[in-house]
């Protein structure tokens, strides 16, 4: 019997965390009750990107879009949907107005003004089947380029304008070049999946939905260089993307696309895979190659850069996975086609990770140049809950805050390191009025100093103390000059640091200073913080006229430190209340208010 | 803490894996997660013996995993309990999550609760950015849009399981 129907279930991080396992088994049992499995094809596929809507169904051939779905949604779809071709209006996309989208996939901004090339069979492809990969365009890239000169492939890299999606933008068909030239008996490639930047999920997605794809990169890259051999470092937090990548290799050697010998050439290539073991600096080439040799990850010295010596010593390319995904798109459609897209400086397209105070959190790709605002409210939706757009953070703890003034820049990595902050690997947190800026560079400087291997002074002491004076300014306790001696260190750690972790530091610290100084101020002279988060500051207090005596917040307290009788005003007991904030939750009167502790002391 | 003694027969299990591993070179961190897989953690005697068999100084074993957060010398608790503490999830209140579950279990840092049966860990981001505030107990269990209230349903569900199990 033929196929008539292709049901494609989002198996994304973000949807097997809201239980797509259950509702596919599910659907599959039912399927097989009414037999209909042999005429509806199940597959999951890779992250489609609507993560905030997850679990996910879109059924072919129409093309009707299910979201947030439940194990038992899945019966119901079978039943009316398939036996009864009746559209489950329940489980359709409603929009923020209530109108209601059947084929989202097609109606939605969100999916409209995309443009993918590193995700383009993300959602559409079973990234386990290998074969699925090769029905669109999979390895034909590899055939295309085993007859040209490695010298064509590269400057058909370097026509395009790829720059390094890893974070520092370096032109990928130059380092290749660099890496071609440097003379070796042996060279490697390095593919860098350690994706270690809090907030950013574009690596994590492209390897589960899309391994192939980074396989026939590296492959193109190994050709390229002169390489027979590469390695894909991933970190260990993302178990699904090592199981994938597993069944990708050895797929492609199976099909002959992988090994001894690739489609009847001279070209051999072999990938191995290199787990890494929770720390952060291991994303920073010098250091992951030390990883990749089993040593402690510690940066080392540059030059010599790694095209000249890397890991065992030999020439090596590390490029990040979205750079790789890209490579076999870029050889199919051509690099005028590439270029085609973005900016002057920064070509093609960029795949962002779109998370924190934001309607649409997922994972997006727009061609470079498009701006914060489309992004943010065409693309993301706007801010939940009737808040104000405070800032969005690019580029991890390396990066910096842009303020709302800002929000009609194009996005390129030029303009963003005009605003102090960087693209990154592409993280886009965004920050409401509830964000306290402070607090948000603390949190970075945390990260950071924990992070430092500890090799060189001025990362290993001085972000310690730039923690150490934040520490006290969100706790109230700061001078003002503690904000010069913030911007002091800052400077000398940028300038001294032995590698890119500690250089790059200090920039959130530097760029909330520049948008958001009144903040800091705001907690070393008022001891005030303007976006009550900081929780030394800060007192939970109960509005009489508000408050119902529903006895919700009493018992959500973890301390007891609310009294009150049932139908009576609550009263919060100061020197009890831990302020943990679950009471200023759970209240359906908005009769929990934030204050300022300073004005609860003087009263 | 108990020794683990040289005839234990995980040992082997072990060994079989280092046969296993056809290029030895490079495969200390590769070895240590298999060891932590098989032990829970990564005392010393493991560490002795992983020093032997892969021929490298023990000094060199015991370097590598110190430097690495993933690998811990304490057993951990029979369920992990990991809170992200990437920017999203602590924009979303991460912290209050973190504090909420070691005020329930009495726990500080990542000591195992006295009945073995929680360890809490902070982790970074684990790329359910969508879902912040998140929580992963063990390797499967996914608890998005956590709130504080939430924590004390989250611990029963396996305190129940346990429960359960001992029942049988
Ligand atoms: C502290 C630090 C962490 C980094 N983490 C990553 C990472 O997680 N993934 C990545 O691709 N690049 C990371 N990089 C950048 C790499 O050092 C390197 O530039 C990149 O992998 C090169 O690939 P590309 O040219 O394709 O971008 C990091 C750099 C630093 C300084």
């Amino acid at each position: 019997m033929a196929v008539e129907n292709t049901i494609l279930i989002c198996a994304g991080g973000a949807c097997i965390s809201a239980g797509e396992e259950s509702v596919k088994s599910v659907l599959e049992e039912e399927l097989k009750k009414y037999a209909l499995d042999s005429v509806v094809r199940v597959v999951e596929t890779g992250c489609m990107g609507a993560c905030n809507l997850g679990p996910i169904m879109v059924i072919y051939p129409e093309g009707v879009f299910y979201q947030k779905l439940k194990p038992q949604d899945a019966k119901e779809i079978v039943q009316e949907h398939l036996l009864k071709g009746r559209t489950v209006q329940r489980l359709l996309y409603k929009g923020p107005t209530g109108e209601i989208k059947p084929k989202a996939k097609e109606e939605l901004p969100f999916f409209k003004r995309q443009v993918k090339v590193a995700t383009r069979n993300l959602g559409v492809i079973d990234p386990v089947n290998i074969e699925e990969y090769i029905a669109n365009d999979g390895y034909f890239a590899l055939d295309k380029v085993l007859h040209k000169t490695p010298e064509e492939v590269i400057e058909e890299v370097k026509k395009s304008g790829l720059r390094g999606r890893g974070g520092a933008g370096f032109p990928t068909g130059l380092k290749w070049e660099f890496t071609r030239k440097s003379k070796s008996d042996e060279k490697y490639v390095i593919c860098n999946a350690d994706e270690g930047d809090p907030g950013a999920f574009m690596d994590r997605s492209v390897l589960e939905g899309d391994p192939h794809s980074v396989l026939e990169g590296m492959e193109i890259a190994g050709y390229a260089i002169g390489a027979h051999h590469g390695y894909i470092y991933v970190r260990a937090e993302y178990p699904l993307a090592i199981e994938r990548l597993g069944i990708a290799i050895s797929q492609a050697h199976e099909y002959g696309f992988l090994g001894d010998r690739i489609f009847g050439t001279d070209f051999s290539f072999d990938v191995e895979l290199r787990i890494g073991a929770g720390a952060f600096v291991c994303g920073e080439e010098t250091a992951l190659i030390q990883s990749v040799e089993g040593k402690r990850g510690q940066p080392v010295q540059k030059p010599p850069f790694p095209a000249q010596k890397g890991v065992w010593s030999k020439p090596t390319v590390i490029n990040n996975v979205e750079t790789l995904a890209n490579i076999p798109v870029i050889i199919n459609k051509g690099a005028e086609w590439f270029a085609s897209m973005g900016t002057e400086k920064s070509k093609g397209t960029k795949v962002f990770a779109l998370a924190g105070k934001i309607n649409n959190a997922g994972l997006v790709e727009v061609p470079m140049g498009t701006t914060l605002r489309e992004l943010i409210f065409d693309i993301g939706g706007g801010i939940p809950n009737g808040k104000n757009f405070k800032a969005v953070q690019t580029g991890g703890p390396s990066g910096g805050c842009i303020p709302a003034k800002y929000l009609d820049t194009p996005v390129d990595y030029d303009s963003l390191m005009e605003l102090g902050t960087i693209m990154g690997s592409g993280g886009m947190v965004v920050m409401d009025e509830d964000t306290c800026m402070v607090d948000v560079a603390r949190f970075f400087l945390q990260f950071t100093a924990d992070e430092s291997c500890g090799k060189c002074t001025p990362c290993r002491e001085g972000t310690r103390k730039m923690l150490e004076i934040l520490d006290r300014i969100v706790e109230g306790n700061g001078e003002m000059e503690d904000i010069d001696r913030l911007e002091t260190l800052a400077k000398t750690i940028k300038d001294t640091a032995l590698c890119g972790l500690g250089q790059t530091a200090p920039n959130p610290v530097l760029s909330t200073l520049r948008y958001f100084r009144d903040e800091y101020e705001a907690h070393i002279k008022d001891k005030r913080c303007p976006a009550k988060s900081c929780k030394s500051l800060i007192a939970y207090t109960i509005d009489p006229n508000k408050c119902v005596g529903c006895t919700a917040c009493a018992r959500a307290c973890p301390v007891n430190a609310i009294n009150g009788e049932v139908k009576k005003v609550h009263e919060i007991d100061q020197d009890t209340c831990i302020k943990c904030g679950s009471c200023y939750e759970v209240c359906r009167f908005d009769a929990v208010e934030k204050v300022d502790a300073i004005d609860l002391v003087t009263n | 803490m108990p020794v683990i003694l040289e005839t234990d027969s995980r040992f082997k299990e072990l060994d079989e894996y280092i046969d296993s591993v056809k290029e030895k070179s490079g495969m200390l961190i590769g070895v240590l997660h298999r060891a932590q897989e098989i032990f829970g953690y990564l005392p010393k005697e493991v560490q002795s013996h992983i020093a032997e068999r892969l021929n490298v100084p023990e000094s060199t074993v015991y370097g590598v995993v110190t430097f690495y957060s993933f690998f811990t010398m304490k057993p951990r608790g029979k369920y992990q309990i990991k809170v992200c503490m990437g920017t999203a999830c602590y924009v979303k209140g991460g912290n209050k999550i973190l504090e909420r579950l070691r005020e329930e279990l009495g726990v500080e840092e990542s000591e195992p609760t006295k009945d073995g049966l929680f360890s809490v860990h902070e982790v970074r981001c684990l790329g359910a950015c969508s879902m912040a505030p998140v929580v992963l107990v063990g390797e499967r269990d996914f608890y998005g849009r956590v709130t504080p209230d939430k924590i004390p349903h989250i611990l029963n569900s396996y305190r129940q399981k346990e429960a359960k199990n001992n029942e049988d």
